[in-house]
């Protein structure tokens, strides 16, 4: 135990170790004029993302305090297609959160199955009237703008599923166009003997540049069926791989003749899309970090989104007989956005496209991978799971239209494999 | 009372050194005086107040007061326009009249000490013959003050806080006089001023090296301090406000004014105990012991300094009592505090019998030397 | 004494009328005819934190006796946890003792991974030692802080402040609360810790030693302070035990008890846990412990530091968790001693009863014997020495 020997001596130290602070420079932060540096984990104010509500009410429900309120009504969204039936939607018409009750527990933020509440740093929302500390949903969707990404996990960590799923499945993508490309030279060679490298070039190079691009109508089926928006993406960018490998197929064995002589202009280009394959697209970038995602997700997006803004800029140009058209990529736009359920279908008019197809021997090989890594996800059998488990109407409906689709689709596939 | 005694002492007193104040005018030197008085009483209780709360804040690894004023300075002026705005509340079972007077009772006689305390060569209100006496007997009335808010309170903390106090003053006044009479013994006299100037001529026996009271008196000066502190209710001896014990002592039911009066009183107290310790142990107004102000040679090195030699005075004694008050702020810092009983305890078994040990010491050797 | 004789309120002078009011005892006769005063310490009181009201009888300075009245702070934390299911809840106990948060939690969850027999992620089981032993040294810090306080020392509490504020924002970091943490739940923690945690953690304990050396001298070594606290409020471990005492203030009496380490949970078993012990049992020692009681967690600390296992943190759980029929309790040690949950359930997705044993309660039940005989210094010295929080005695 602590004695001191001699009395005083533990005076003395009390002295000295005040007068050891009086020369340090003061712990204190200025608050007002210098903003605590807070973490981005820090529960401070939730904010809500309108878009992505489905009304469900899990947040309300599960909220220990009952300071959730949530109001909606119903709407009817017209058919997508011709003959489709209409659908019912919840539209939410009011969305508040009573921060004079609430307790910052989290509960909210954590159940919420579509990512739309966040937790957000900021704390300076303090009233002078107790009602004002109820927030609407206009001012929770400001708060939006303050979330900060979540950080980067400790190295320890696992990573989270779909963190790695991302990465894993951009990385073999960018695989399988790295060996189609080359592939694909190969083959050019051999058919042309050295003079049209050029556009052997293009070609080899394009289907790994459009490895990044989805299938619209692959996408919209697997949302509708409640998919989250990454699985979606990723089947639908496999969907598309296939069909452009299809197209590919057929320009080479005999259509793309014609092109020769207007080759040499792409060519070029399409090589400069392949060194920069590398870079990211910063407004998708950005938009995926605001949203929260993990910062590795949103770099292998953003790096899709760019590869495949270029491409389809390339593609432009070289269908317009190598005129420079600037073109607005809708496309990106809509699959970076938010999911939206009932979201009109896509033109179903390619989807058999790859079954019909002439088989070269390797890109066979590589659209039965495709198609592998792509059905194993869907499970006609979630249907009943989700009846048992009480979804509401609307979602077994249309996951069971997805997955009667899906299964369409995987036959087909199927049939085209075994040819 | 208090005027009767004030008005008895000044009178039966004479005059002993004539200050800068000192007109043939009776009426202009006394309108100057209480000029002196006021001016010094509302300004250094703020200075240190000031101080305290900078070097506290500093001490305790933060900033202190930062936005009322260029760094906070006027923190305290801001504080009293609050007081002042306060709600007035007298406690129903309050002793109406004591509770409200009490605040003034001990306010009185901090502000009248300083009329006998010198800041400066030729800085002072009176030099009266019995000065230290007169210092010592007023600092003894404020604690009536603080016993009538006590009780007049009707609070139980409060009553013992009052009780606490008188406990408190009665333990330390004792010891604070002994110590005081060796200086005067050492000095040959009672008068402020004059305790200044034999400190001026003082020598170690058989050198001409001059030095202070501090130096032969080191026992008796930490008597006084300890003393002063305990009679002052200031860290380690706050028993009487002990806020996590008795919530604020007799001050518990005081807002407003009358709360400001009771601080202001704290504070001045501060400010006279040091200025009385400078004056008794650390040379009043010298910058060091045998070094004369500058300009100030003709007159013996301590008066007629000019208006430079003065204010260089002024600064000195000013920096004196802030570098005492800043070890009273510092100890208030540093300790816990102690119990009442063994408060007691450390005066009647430690510090009399050292301080008459002390008298003893001095008196003989003021009697060999 | 009656409940209205403790809410009599009293109108005249305290000294006028002796006992007219007060229905006291009036000592001796004549002249020196002198009457026991009732001073009600709290329930809001600067030495209490909290709204703790302690009635003492006093003759003179000198306690006669003394009454803790408890229950200002009742919310009834037991009752309300049957409603909630086992997520909410963990929002609700890390609120009844408000300095001790991530002990809490773990308390609940151990409960309901062991109803549920549950297999928890190695990694997770680290994590949550981690951030308790952090937690056990923010509780200890402010108690240190604030016993200084009591005593008249203003600075321990900045100091002391100054660290938790470090402290809280590395927990802050991990779990998104600075008091209130919601971090755990059954089968491990929400989410893995942020990446730089561990580095930051590794550099905040050399730090932090330096502080607590600091406090160290400012107090445990100060004359006065020993004073004020050796021989003050003594508490022999046989009484400290028959009234259920735990932690620091049953440490400080000589007794190595400390759940850590005489029933493990979750890797103690696998780590040392140093218990400091007292030898009288006074406040001195209390405090003591409590110092020491915060190297330990220091120790701890480092020692997960080199052995926590990458993994995953938590498991895949059901949509609504629900404990099996029957019950359990389990012990954990809080910063301030025992901490237990004892769970009864139906089967249902609420608790049917959830009874807490807390440790300020039992530690609580300690002042009338401590107190009695004191001077009113020295009661709050006590008062401060037998560490509980407010919302911990009533729940």
């Amino acid at each position: 135990m602590a004695t001191t020997s001699l009395p005083g001596v533990g005076l003395l130290k009390g002295l000295g170790v005040t007068l050891k602070h009086l020369f340090k420079t003061p712990a204190t932060q200025l608050y007002p004029h210098e903003r605590p540096d807070l973490p981005p984990r820090t529960r401070g104010v939730i904010a809500l993302m309108e878009e992505n509500c489905t009304v469900c009410m899990l947040c309300a429900r599960e909220c220990p305090d009952w300071c959730i309120y949530i109001d909606s009504h119903k709407e009817t969204v017209p058919p997508a297609k011709e003959g489709g039936r209409a659908r019912t939607r919840n539209v939410l018409d009011r969305f508040g959160i009573d921060f004079a009750l609430c307790m910052y527990c989290g509960i909210c933020v954590e159940v919420c199955p579509f990512d739309a509440l966040f937790w957000s740093p900021e704390f300076e929302y303090a009233e002078y009237s107790m009602d004002l500390l109820l927030h609407e949903k206009g001012k929770l969707r400001e708060w939006m703008d303050t979330v900060p990404p979540p950080p980067a996990l400790d190295a320890g960590a696992v990573i989270p599923a779909e963190v790695s799923d991302a990465i894993a499945k951009a990385e073999k993508e960018l695989e399988q166009a790295a060996q189609q490309a080359e592939q694909a030279a190969k083959q050019a060679e051999q058919a042309k003997a050295g003079d049209a490298a050029p556009k052997a070039a293009a070609r080899a190079d394009e289907p790994k540049v459009e490895a990044g691009e989805i299938d619209q109508e692959t996408y919209d089926a697997l949302i509708a069926e409640g998919k989250s928006e990454r699985i979606a993406r990723s089947k639908a960018k496999a969907a598309y791989v296939k069909k452009q490998k299809a197209l590919l197929r057929e320009v080479a064995s005999g259509a793309g003749r014609e092109d020769e002589a207007a080759a040499e202009a792409p060519a070029p280009k399409a090589a400069e899309v392949h060194v920069e394959a590398g870079q990211i697209d910063q407004e998708t970038y950005d938009a995926l970090i605001a949203e929260g995602k993990p910062e590795r997700m949103a770099r292998a997006k953003a790096k899709a989104a760019w590869v495949k803004k270029e491409k389809a800029r390339l593609r432009e140009e070289a269908e317009s007989g190598g005129d420079a058209a600037q073109v607005d990529t809708p496309a990106a736009d809509t699959a970076e956005a938010t999911p939206e359920p009932e979201g009109a279908a896509g033109p179903a008019a390619d989807a058999p496209a790859p079954a019909e197809a002439e088989p070269p021997a390797e890109p066979q090989k590589k659209l039965a991978d495709v198609h592998v890594e792509g059905a194993g996800e869907i499970d006609q059998e979630t249907y009943d799971a989700l009846i048992a488990e009480g979804k509401s109407e609307r979602i077994a409906r249309s996951k069971a239209k997805a997955a009667w689709v899906k299964k369409k689709k995987q036959e087909q596939l199927d049939a085209g494999g075994d040819e | 009372m208090i005027l009767d005694t004030v008005l008895t002492t000044s009178t039966a007193m004479v005059a002993q050194t004539a200050g800068l104040l000192d007109t043939d005018s009776f009426l202009v030197s006394m309108l100057l005086k209480v000029a002196l008085v006021i001016g010094l009483f509302l300004s250094l209780p703020l200075i240190v107040g000031y101080m305290e709360h900078k070097a506290m804040a500093r001490l305790q690894h933060r900033r202190g007061p930062m936005f009322a004023g260029p760094a906070g300075s006027l923190q305290l002026v801001a504080d009293g326009i609050k007081f002042i705005q306060k709600e007035d509340v007298i406690p129903r079972a309050a002793d109406k009249w004591v509770f409200a007077i009490a605040p003034g009772m001990a306010l009185v006689p901090a502000l009248l000490i300083f009329f006998v305390l010198p800041f400066g060569p030729g800085v002072w209100a009176a030099d009266l013959e019995l000065g230290l006496f007169y210092a010592l007997a007023i600092t003894s009335i404020s604690v009536l003050g603080v016993m009538m808010g006590g009780w007049a309170s009707a609070n139980k903390f409060s009553l013992i806080g009052g009780l606490r106090a008188a406990g408190q003053l009665i333990a330390y006044e004792l010891p604070l006089i002994l110590a005081a009479i060796a200086v005067a013994v050492q000095a040959g006299s009672l008068s402020l001023v004059g305790i200044v100037e034999s400190q001026a001529t003082f020598m170690v026996a058989g050198t001409d090296i001059n030095v202070w009271f501090v130096f032969p008196q080191i026992l008796g000066f930490t008597i006084f301090f300890v003393a002063a502190l305990a009679e002052l209710s200031r860290p380690p001896f706050d028993m009487p406000i002990a806020d996590s014990e008795l919530v604020f002592g007799y001050m518990t039911e005081y807002t407003g004014l009358k709360f400001a009066m009771y601080l202001l009183t704290e504070y001045a107290g501060m400010v006279s105990m040091s200025a009385l310790m400078v004056v008794l142990y650390l040379g009043g107004w010298q910058i060091l012991p045998g070094v004369p102000l500058p300009g100030c040679e003709a007159g013996g090195g301590l008066f007629d300094c000019g208006v430079l030699g003065t204010l260089i005075g002024v600064g000195v004694v000013m920096g004196k009592i802030l570098m005492l008050t800043f070890v009273m702020v510092w100890l208030r810092v540093a300790y816990p505090r102690l119990r009442e009983d063994q408060l007691q305890r450390m005066s009647w078994l430690v510090l009399v019998p050292l301080s008459l040990v002390n008298l003893a010491v001095v008196a003989v050797a003021k009697v060999v030397f | 004494m009656s409940a209205s004789d403790l809410s009599a309120r009293e109108i005249s002078h305290p000294a006028t009328a002796p006992g007219e009011n007060l229905n006291l005892e009036i000592v001796g006769d004549g002249a020196f005819t002198t009457a026991d005063m009732t001073l009600s310490v709290g329930p809001a009181h600067p030495a209490t934190h909290g709204v703790l009201r302690v009635v003492l009888e006093m003759d003179g300075e000198r306690v006669k006796s003394a009454h803790p009245v408890i229950g200002y702070m009742h919310r009834g934390f037991e009752k309300l946890a049957e409603h909630r299911d086992f997520r909410q809840s963990m929002a609700l106990v890390n609120r009844h003792d408000w300095l001790s948060g991530m002990s809490n939690e773990i308390g609940l969850v151990l409960t309901v991974e062991r109803m549920l027999e549950m297999e928890v992620p190695e990694r997770a089981q680290w994590i949550r030692m981690l951030c308790a032993e952090y937690n056990r040294i923010l509780n200890h810090l402010l108690f240190v802080g604030s016993y200084g306080l009591e005593l008249g020392a203003i600075t321990p509490m900045f100091y002391a402040t100054r660290e938790r504020e470090r402290i809280q924002y590395l927990l802050e970091a991990a779990t998104g609360g600075r008091l209130h943490y919601t971090y755990n739940q059954p089968g491990g923690v929400k989410i893995d810790l942020p990446k730089g945690f561990l580095q930051q953690s590794v550099e905040l304990i050399p730090d932090l030693r330096k502080r607590i050396q600091d406090l160290e001298d400012l107090l445990l070594g100060n004359e006065i302070f020993m004073a004020r606290t050796k021989g003050v409020g003594p508490l022999p471990p046989d009484v400290a035990l028959s009234f259920g005492v735990s932690g620091p203030t049953l440490q400080a009496t000589g007794i190595p008890e400390d759940v850590r380490v005489t029933e493990p949970y979750l890797k103690y078993d696998e780590v040392e846990v140093p218990v400091p012990v007292g030898e009288n049992g006074d406040s001195w020692d209390r405090f003591y412990c409590l110092l020491g009681r915060m190297k330990a967690s220091m120790y701890i600390i480092e020692q997960i530091h080199d052995r926590i296992p990458s993994g995953p943190v938590n498991v895949k759980l059901p949509k609504m968790v629900k404990a099996p029929e029957g019950s359990t309790y389990v012990r954990v040690e809080n910063p301030l001693g025992s901490l237990g949950y004892w769970l009864e359930s139906d089967g249902g997705r609420t608790p049917w009863r959830l009874k807490m044993r807390t440790a300020s309660f039992s530690n609580v039940q300690s002042l009338p014997y401590l107190l009695e005989g004191t001077l009113v210094p020295d009661a709050i010295s006590v008062l401060g020495s037998v560490f509980f929080v407010v919302g911990d005695v009533d729940r």
